[in-house]
């Protein structure tokens, strides 16, 4: 139907290809440990909202 | 399980935020290449969904509210900015992406090289669509263009990424031939040359 559920094999295996290595990509930036920045970041927010 | 669309929201939806700090910041490091200045994007974010909660509608999809929010102070910045920024030492490069590739063919260290050199838009609706799991309209929503865009965006992003790593679609190595039969003729060849 579409572009990318195309039946040329070339460019379906091309795609998959590129498919299965952006979420490699993703998927490295995702299991990273979230530096604790973050959470600290949401306590102090959650500490001066208590305060208002 | 599921939440309740009527009544009062079961809880605060600030206390949701956490639950996507993760891929916030896999969008964010995918979007600027950088982890600092991912990690700067991803605080401003967090702090502009707080202050902004009341724009988030409960019930529809957060993690596409909080990209939305990143996405956006990304492209506002560096309009501002107006010049990229680069890794000057290569920090996130040479920590992250040093482990080898396992499939013969695309060299994941080449796809990484090319997929730098994408635009931000391109590497943002190939991560959207190709990589997070959004479908083109979540996608489409997210960017705030039609999803005939994101469609159109996605396949020049995939042709140009396809260019940049030298394989054209239909030809030489990816013609006819399965991955493992590729492999193999590769190996062989290079152990005859």
């Amino acid at each position: 139907m579409n572009q990318l559920m195309s039946n040329d094999p070339g460019k379906s295996k091309l795609n998959e290809q590129i498919d299965q290595n952006l979420k490699r990509v993703y998927d490295e930036a995702l299991n990273e440990e979230v530096p604790d920045r973050f959470r600290q970041l949401l306590d102090a927010l959650k500490k001066k909202q208590a305060e208002q | 399980m599921t939440l309740r669309p009527a009544g009062s929201p079961r809880g605060n939806p600030r206390d949701e935020i956490i639950l996507y700090l993760a891929s916030m910041r896999a969008f964010a490091i995918s979007l600027t290449r950088n982890v600092a200045a991912a990690d700067d994007l991803v605080q401003d974010s967090i702090v502009k969904a707080w202050t902004h909660i009341d724009k988030f509608q409960p019930g529809t999809n957060m993690q596409g509210w909080l990209f939305t929010i990143l996405r956006n102070t990304f492209y506002s910045d560096r309009r501002k900015r107006s010049r990229e920024v680069a890794d000057p030492e290569g920090v996130y490069a040479a920590t992250l992406y040093e482990k080898p590739a396992h499939d013969g063919k695309l060299v994941f260290n080449d796809f990484q090289r090319a997929f730098d050199q994408l635009s931000p838009e391109h590497r943002e609706v190939l991560i959207l669509v190709g990589a997070s799991g959004f479908s083109c309209e979540q996608a489409a929503q997210t960017m705030g263009v039609a999803v005939g865009t994101v469609k159109s965006r996605a396949s020049r992003a995939r042709k140009r990424l396809a260019g940049l790593m030298g394989m054209v679609e239909g030809e030489d190595v990816l013609d006819g031939m399965d991955a493992n039969t590729t492999a193999v003729m590769g190996r062989s060849g290079m152990q005859a040359a």
